[in-house]
């Protein structure tokens, strides 16, 4: 493929491949993401490409490997087009039914359709299950509709139309007067402008900028992230080429971990692809704008999601955070002005371009526009990766989308923002997913959501994400080294039975000194998820250490105790 | 240099900029206490006791005085309730690991910090790095480094470096406000004859 030189040709390419298809023609997707593949989705694809092989229908029927749509519960998921019709948990045997039933006889296999768990209703068509049909899909939607490792499917839905508008009609000044007034937040936590800060970094004068897009993602029970780059990875990289012209950026980066190696090829494809095609390299769609898109895989360690710790290992030094007075906007990467979004800040970039900021302002709350995608994982009946508006509730998520609780038992928390985050209980369950609202509870926008029921221990809990910070801290600084060693020496005896009155208290100001003191937003942080429950959980605490009893039953040396109470 | 104005716990004094805000009060006869820093040592910013309230352009925050540069009107508190709050926790947190330190007594004495609050854990050692640093920045040998991240992050000799290169020097262990720099090297020296290969993780800053 020779390199695309102009808008109208890019138009004409398009064109090309929409010709090629014929939008009427089977096409089995079969989703190929990390958690489907995990569950057998490599062997469901093999098995129907040979199935069509079989009964020579490769000219009739295509098949695709997708990218994730969500609902990861219940993979490895199918589904068949133009009927759009779902099914789930798919393995090899059911493969030949499927193509001679309803590829070849246009008829449904019931027993492979979704059934609601709360209505036992059998489900035909993907865009009538609940746990999507209540979402707001700007992101996700089409991730069965491409192949993440084919750009023609990307530009079949329209992909890079955003960049040829960008380059042909706009002034780098008006594509950030666009962000700005999408309201689009960055999507990492802080819910900074993203926007705003592209127009810091682009008024700071240098000889190079950089454009960094964090795709790094450790938290306990997050996948989001990465599913949404691994699932569409042109649509990020839109975006951020769509920025680097806005600040006036010459090299951009995708931060990445290799623990994820699907992930990561499907990223190394799209730039191999993105490079063929002409829309990153030298005068970009004859433009004159030039940009090279590299990735940098990072060393592994969690804390290396923090921007100084990430940009020092980018720079090959030790991934620790580091005081700095100065804004990466000024001194960032090399300690040249450099934008740091997270992927999801940069993946909604081309959607604001093509629709406008308008459009895009109306979606969400006021002060918090467009959608997160959130991991969902715990004791949910349907978990997995879903996109929600701003505003909407954790109640509307938990039970509309996901369906409730498993074997309907009690909720009993949710938690919001990983480690650094906090638990939710039922009587704030109509919070909004909203950067104002949950700051106004301790919490920050996270990519990962932890539904617990009534069966799970708070001490138990809290614990584990302290241990996990213990591990992923550098431990350069006091207050998180050694006040993470405390709280968890704390709480070990505390859910051992040997908990004393004033432990509490102690928790308390360890939590508030390293919340003051701590060198970086991941000692700073690391309380919160303990704080939370000392405010909304207090009476577990008070269970552990005044009665010698866990109301979970999770904790050994306490539930015998307990549950003779109970008897 | 140009020279800046700034106030530091009322008293106004003069400092070259560049400077940071615990050099400039320590010319001033201010002692600010501080267990990383060293003036020959980049600012390092972890043991956090030089933390110090700074307003600047309005905004009043805690900053570690160690890495702050001055400028012209800061004001700088280097107690407060709040600030001797944190160093007192600190404090008994170090002394969970290095009860037998003459500096960290010292300074636990003058905060009140009780010694048995926190369970001890006697690795001696309070991550000041000084020795890692002054290895790597000042004798640029890298001898000595850190293992280990989080809450099992320790100072480790590289046996290969330090069997050729420390025997002559150990300048470091002067640097060491507990005894834990000493225990590690003679643990290394005698790892040394074993030649046993070992993890070692170099400290660039």
């Amino acid at each position: 493929m020779p390199r695309i030189k102009s808008p109208e040709e890019l138009e004409n390419v398009r064109q090309d491949i929409l010709s090629r298809r014929d939008p009427n023609k089977s096409c089995i997707s079969i989703c190929a993401g990390t958690g489907c593949l995990a569950l057998g989705a490599g062997e469901v694809i093999a098995a129907f490409q040979s199935e069509i092989e079989k009964q020579g229908l490769h000219a009739e029927v295509d098949t695709r490997s997708a990218g994730c749509p969500g609902l990861c519960e219940r993979g490895p998921l199918v589904v068949i087009y133009p009927e759009e019709i779902c099914y789930v948990e798919v393995s090899p045997e059911d493969v030949e039914e499927i193509v001679s039933q309803t590829v070849v006889g246009k008829k449904a296999v019931e027993r492979l359709l979704y059934t609601d768990p709360n209505t036992d209703e059998q489900i035909v068509h993907v865009y009538e299950i609940p746990f999507f049909k209540n979402q707001k899909r700007l992101l996700i939607d089409d991730n069965m509709k491409i192949d993440p490792r084919n750009i023609e499917d990307y530009l079949a839905i329209g992909g890079y139309s955003a960049l040829a508008k960008v380059l042909n009609t706009m002034s780098p000044e008006k594509v950030t007067e666009e962000t700005i007034q999408s309201g689009l937040r960055g999507r990492s936590g802080s819910g900074f402008p993203a926007g705003k800060k592209w127009k810091f970094c682009r008024g700071s004068e240098a000889d190079i900028r950089y454009v960094i897009c964090n795709c790094h993602e450790g938290d306990p029970g997050a996948f989001a992230d990465r599913r949404v780059i691994e699932a569409n990875p042109h649509n990020v990289l839109e975006g951020m080429i769509i920025g680097a012209y806005a600040i006036g950026a010459s090299e951009a980066y995708v931060f990445v971990g290799d623990e994820f190696p699907q992930t990561v090829e499907n990223i190394y494809k799209a730039i191999e692809q993105a490079e063929e095609y002409g829309f990153v390299g030298e005068n970009i769609l004859g433009s004159g704008f030039d940009l090279t898109l590299k990735v940098s895989i990072d060393g592994g360690g969690y804390v290396l999601g923090e921007s100084t710790a990430l940009m020092a290992s980018m720079e090959g030094k030790v991934g620790e955070p580091r005081t700095k007075y100065d804004h990466a906007t000024d001194k960032g990467f090399w300690a040249k002005p450099t934008v740091l979004n997270n992927l999801q800040t940069w993946a909604n970039v081309p959607i604001i371009i093509n629709h406008g900021a308008a459009w895009y302002s109306d979606i969400g709350t006021e002060s918090s526009s467009g959608t997160r995608v959130f991991s969902i994982s715990g004791k949910v009946k349907n978990t997995g990766m879903v996109e929600v508006p701003m505003g909407m509730t954790l109640r509307e998520v938990v039970f509309d989308i996901c369906g409730g609780i498993i074997g309907d038992k009690k909720f009993k928390a949710i938690e919001v923002g990983g480690p650094m985050g906090g638990f939710v209980p039922e009587s704030l369950l109509d919070l909004q997913v909203d950067y104002e609202e949950l700051d106004k509870v301790g919490l920050a926008m996270g990519p990962s959501l932890i539904v617990l029921d009534e069966d799970t221990c708070i001490v138990d809990m809290v614990k584990y994400f302290l241990n996990f910070l213990a591990k992923e801290s550098c431990g350069k600084c006091t207050p998180c080294r050694d006040g993470l060693r405390h709280m968890i020496n704390i709480l070990n005896r505390i859910s051992e039975g040997r908990g004393r009155k004033e432990d509490l208290d102690l928790l308390e100001l360890i939590a508030k000194v390293q919340k003051k003191a701590a060198l970086c937003a991941l000692g700073q942080g690391a309380s919160d998820p303990l704080l939370s429950t000392l405010k909304h959980f207090r009476d577990e605490y008070e269970a552990h250490i005044e009665e010698k009893s866990c109301p979970g039953c999770i904790c050994k040396a306490l539930s015998a105790a307990s549950s003779g109470a109970n008897a | 240099m140009a020279e800046v104005t700034l106030t530091i716990d009322n008293k106004e004094i003069k400092a070259e900029e560049g400077m940071t805000v615990i050099e400039a009060a320590r010319n001033a006869g201010i002692d600010i206490p501080s267990f990383c820093h060293h003036e020959h040592l980049e600012p390092y910013t972890a043991c956090r006791i030089c933390l110090v309230e700074i307003e600047a352009k309005g905004r009043t925050d805690l900053h570690t005085a160690c890495s702050y540069p001055v400028a012209e009107n800061l004001v700088v508190t280097t107690k407060t309730d709040e600030i001797i709050e944190i160093r007192r926790t600190l404090l008994e947190m170090m002394l969970s690991h290095a009860p037998d330190s003459r500096d960290v007594r010292a300074l636990a004495e003058e905060y009140g910090a009780e010694k048995d609050r926190f369970a001890k854990e006697s690795s001696f050692c309070i991550h000041c790095a000084l020795c890692v640093r002054y290895c790597a920045e000042v004798k640029k040998k890298y001898a000595v480094g850190f293992v280990g991240s989080g809450t099992s992050r320790e100072i480790s000799f590289n046996p290969e470096i330090a069997s050729k290169e420390c025997w002559d020097c150990r300048e470091c262990f002067e640097l060491c406000p507990t005894e834990a720099l000493q225990t590690a090297y003679l643990f290394t020296e005698a790892l040394t004859s074993s030649s046993t290969p070992f993890e070692f993780e170099f400290k660039e800053e």
